[in-house]
């Protein structure tokens, strides 16, 4: 019963801790931006705390870097299940642009196993709130993977045995077609 | 004095009103110049790949299935929102829109695909004119960028690899 009673708070009460594992700064203070009075997430029930050790959700900004992976990893694990991983800003999700670079591991989930992504560079607060949104199931996502194809040749083509004498003049039989 | 400033403070607070925005309930305008997600308009792209070789952060892949086919792909994990693919595209077939509410649970759910047949040149191989000496040395020919585990892969080759033409032409272009 307690436990049925604590996955239902789980989604009202998101205590959240910001790990920035080598970012510009740039996700950090979005992230701020959205405790702010102008975005308030505390009427949420979302809470930023100081430890891992209180938190559900750890919010990821920066790539995993060489120097701080293990670290992120640390304090994954110092987070009490059941727990979340967001993955803020083109860095968290994707690597940066930086990605190929000495010092950069590649995207979080190369370190800890990642639950959302937010996108961005840096994130909208709106997006971040969004992410949040969809996490807790207040909406539904938007973006669906889009695939085009082309399945006619769209240029017609050349057929050389079209081609026929006629008077010194090579004619191209099918030449209204072209 | 602690009490006046207390007193100072509050009277600041009450003057700011109520300041949060409705946002979750109602959406947020974004600003006229906002870069959101690059998109995509597969009827313009000739697949000319200079988005792909544009990108700083490498994001738009390409992979040429035989002469004809040309796969662009856009993995958008890492995209900066930049707005350097838009700018030099010379079919202007990428818009920076509005969308920012990208949020997913699966980061598949950004990419964008597009299989495009390509106009058969035997001689270059894809033909775009780059507008700057630098930019002409960028990547020409065939690109065989890693689709299947979304890596970035800088070569071209002037031969296709599935089929080997004649020997002599093997030149190797890195
Ligand atoms: S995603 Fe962009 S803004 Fe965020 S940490 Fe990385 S470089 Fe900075
Ligand atoms: S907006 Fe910038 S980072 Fe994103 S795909 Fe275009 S060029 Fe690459
Ligand atoms: S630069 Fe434009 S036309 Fe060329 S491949 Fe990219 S989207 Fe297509």
């Amino acid at each position: 019963m307690l436990k049925n009673l604590c996955q239902k708070m789980f989604g009202r009460s998101l205590w959240v801790y910001h790990a920035n594992s080598g970012g510009c700064n740039g996700c950090d203070i979005e992230v701020l931006n959205v405790l702010t009075p102008y975005y308030d997430v505390e009427r949420f029930g979302i809470k930023l705390v100081g430890s891992p050790r209180h938190a559900d959700v750890m919010l990821c900004q920066g790539p995993a870097m060489r120097s701080t992976a293990q670290a992120l990893k640390r304090a994954y694990d110092a987070m009490p299940a059941p727990k979340l991983v967001f993955a803020i800003g083109s860095c968290a999700c994707g690597g940066g642009i930086w990605f190929d670079s000495y010092s950069v591991l590649g995207p979080v989930e190369k370190v800890v196993p990642v639950n959302f992504y937010i996108p961005g560079c840096p994130p909208r607060p709106e997006a971040i709130i969004y992410g949040v949104a969809v996490a807790v199931g207040l909406v539904d996502k938007k973006t669906a993977p889009v695939k085009f194809k082309q399945i006619e040749l769209p240029i017609p083509r050349y057929h050389p045995q079209d081609l026929t004498g006629r008077d010194e003049l090579v004619v191209y039989e099918k030449v209204e077609k072209v | 004095m602690s009490v006046l400033s207390k007193l100072q403070e509050a009277v600041v607070c009450l003057k700011a009103g109520r300041v949060t925005l409705p946002y979750p309930v109602k959406s947020q305008p974004v600003p006229e110049k906002f870069r959101g997600r690059p998109l995509f308009d597969a009827a313009k792209c000739t697949g000319c790949g200079g988005c792909a070789n544009n990108c700083p952060a490498r994001e738009i892949l390409l992979f040429d299935l035989c002469q004809e086919i040309r796969i662009v792909q856009y993995l958008g994990r890492r995209c900066t929102y930049c707005g350097r693919c838009a700018d030099v595209c010379p079919e202007k077939a990428i818009t920076m829109s509005h969308e920012f509410e990208t949020g997913t649970n699966a980061i598949g759910d950004i990419q964008q695909r597009v299989e495009l047949f390509m106009s058969t040149c035997q001689r270059c191989g894809r033909c775009f004119k780059e507008p700057s000496a630098l930019e002409q040395l960028k990547l020409k020919g065939y690109r065989v960028d890693d689709v299947a585990h979304e890596r970035w892969v800088f070569r071209s080759k002037s031969y296709l690899e599935t089929e080997p033409a004649v020997d002599d032409i093997k030149i190797e272009m890195d």
